[in-house]
């Protein structure tokens, strides 16, 4: 700190000898060489562009209006519909989620695999030509969301549970093909190089040597997309594709909120039941 | 047994291969097909009905005009400004998660407890680290589509809806994890400031914080890129953005405005992938 008194140049001792020499002191909070000073102010910037160019509309949900119009939205809520027969119905629709799930994930898991093994390079001497086209076709099926995909297959398969399991499968293999295709590539090579060198052709290198050695990561990461497309299935249907979702968005269409009430009870209490069954379970098998 | 068959069953591969295991790989794999049976009943899965006839003809007939995109400017400018929206959507709702996160990641965080220096923690803020863990596990586990839709009445069509929906969300998931990473990691120092008298927020931000900055800021890196994502797909509840577009299209059949913008939506989000790698690279 430079003492306001001194007109001649501070001599080198002042530097050596201050209390809180100027090699001690905090850096300066802005510096032009610095990359995460530009990076934060380009954060914040980002941060108020956003938040100025969206046209928030705070007024209408921090007003007392608002506050009474979502009081109002919440008391419709209950008491939620528990007769018999609409229960029923509930049932059946979360178990036709489940199927979803169940049903695309599996589809995924076999899709996946057919992708990943030309998705990866096998060996040094495999050239692997559809290496990079298959990576290409996977990454453009999981850059688009499930609810797309089913937005976009319900035009052939029609409205139903069919498109949402279709579209689950699609876009999970495209997930686990990616994660497939990794893990084939970083296991061991010995025991294929092995049968290569004794001329086995690669349909049975990859049955007998490469098969067996991933195949309880290919479990896991199945059964971990599985979970989540339990997740990703509840809220499908609101794009008319089956299950919880499609129920949901047709009774709060028709404004049947008592109804829409015990959808959501239904939904949340199976997003739990999973959270907490694969926690139990991990926790188990880490045990 | 007479020694003469000894030599030719050394022999490799003189008989026919046999695989030992046959029969019950046949058994298991029937097994399978039965049980999902009735998932495929479940489902109404008919693939064949793809193939009949009139639907055959729709699907052609709509990815028959997925080509030529379309590309004038007046449609490319409504798809640059609906990407920013998705992108501003993404960002303003992760800012708000932050907001809400990280109180309640302070509040829930064991470490920074200190009744819990010496033994058990007191009674009320146990009871209070446990309510709010239990309000972070139930705002995380309802999906942000569905929020999505409840604003989507309260507050009206538009990005409000969206950005509140993803607020929610991402700030029950980031404030579960944010607590769970500064409870993962060693506590030593955090232990000796708060032992020798500093406060929590003193010992939060000189002994905690720096420790786990990196980890915590690769998270929130990674939650931007995935909030990103469902901006999009909130789009198609009416929230804006990108996806709403995408809706519109699609209901009007135009063929090349939904190869457009699909196209569009793989670059972004290949790019909110890589510029998330980077960033997370260049912190650890």
């Amino acid at each position: 700190m430079k003492p306001k008194t001194s007109a001649k140049p501070l001599s080198k001792s002042f530097y050596l000898e201050a209390a809180n020499p100027p090699y001690k002191l905090p850096p300066p909070l802005f510096d032009a060489r610095c990359r995460a000073c530009w990076f934060s102010v380009g954060l914040l910037l980002l941060v108020l562009a956003s938040f100025v160019s969206l046209d928030l509309d705070w007024a209408a949900f921090a007003s007392l209006e608002a506050g009474r119009s979502m009081y109002r939205f919440m008391a419709e809520f209950f008491p939620p519909d528990l007769s018999p027969k609409f229960l029923n119905k509930v049932v059946l629709a979360a178990w036709e989620t489940l199927a979803m799930s169940a049903l695309g994930t599996i589809m995924a898991a076999a899709l996946g695999l057919a992708l990943a093994v030309p998705a990866s390079r096998m060996s040094q001497q495999d050239a692997a030509w559809l290496r990079s086209p298959t990576r290409w076709l996977l990454n453009a099926l999981r850059a688009i969301p499930e609810l797309v995909w089913a937005a976009l297959l319900l035009i052939s398969a029609g409205l139903g549970p069919m498109a949402g399991t279709l579209a689950l499968a699609l876009h999970t293999s495209g997930v686990l093909g990616r994660l497939f295709a990794e893990a084939m590539e970083n296991i061991p090579t010995g025991p294929g190089d092995a049968l290569r060198t004794q001329g086995v052709g690669p349909l049975r290198v990859f049955a007998y040597a490469t098969l067996p050695q991933v195949l309880p990561q290919l479990m896991s990461y199945t059964l971990y997309r599985w979970e989540n497309n339990i997740r990703a299935a509840a809220v499908l249907g609101v794009v008319g594709a089956g299950g919880l979702g499609q129920m949901l968005s047709f009774n709060m269409g028709l404004f049947l909120m008592n109804k829409t009430a015990t959808i959501l009870g239904a939904m949340l209490l199976m997003v739990a039941c999973v959270d907490a069954l694969s926690f139990s379970l991990r926790r188990w098998l880490n045990r | 047994m007479s020694a003469t068959h000894l030599p030719q069953a050394n022999l490799p591969l003189a008989g026919k291969l046999r695989d030992p295991d046959f029969s019950s790989r046949i058994f298991w794999l029937t097994f399978a097909l039965l049980l999902l049976w009735p998932l495929g009943v479940a489902t109404e899965f008919r693939p064949w009905v793809l193939w009949e006839p009139e639907n055959r003809k729709v699907s052609r007939d709509f990815l028959a005009i997925f080509w030529p995109l379309v590309y004038d400017a007046e449609f490319m400018r409504m798809v640059v400004r609906e990407t920013w929206r998705t992108v501003a959507m993404a960002t303003a709702g992760v800012t708000l998660a932050l907001m809400l996160a990280i109180p309640m990641c302070l509040m829930a965080t064991r470490v920074l407890s200190l009744s819990a220096l010496s033994g058990r923690m007191d009674r009320w803020p146990a009871v209070l680290r446990w309510c709010v863990r239990a309000t972070l596990i139930v705002l995380r586990s309802i999906p942000e589509l569905v929020w999505a839709l409840v604003f989507v009445r309260v507050v009206g069509l538009g990005p409000t809806a969206g950005v509140l929906a993803i607020a929610l969300t991402y700030g029950g998931m980031l404030g579960k994890v944010y607590a769970e990473i500064l409870e993962s990691g060693e506590s030593h120092a955090t232990h000796t400031l708060m032992r020798n008298g500093s406060g929590r927020l003193q010992a939060f931000v000189y002994a905690l914080l720096p420790s786990h900055a990196a980890e915590l800021a690769s998270y929130t890196v990674y939650r931007w890129e995935c909030a990103i994502r469902s901006s999009v797909v909130l789009g198609f509840v009416g929230a804006g953005g990108l996806g709403q577009q995408l809706d519109n299209s699609m209901k009007m059949f135009n063929g090349g405005e939904v190869a457009t913008l699909l196209l569009i939506f793989i670059l972004l989000v290949a790019l909110a992938d890589s510029v998330s790698a980077w960033l997370r690279r260049a912190l650890s």
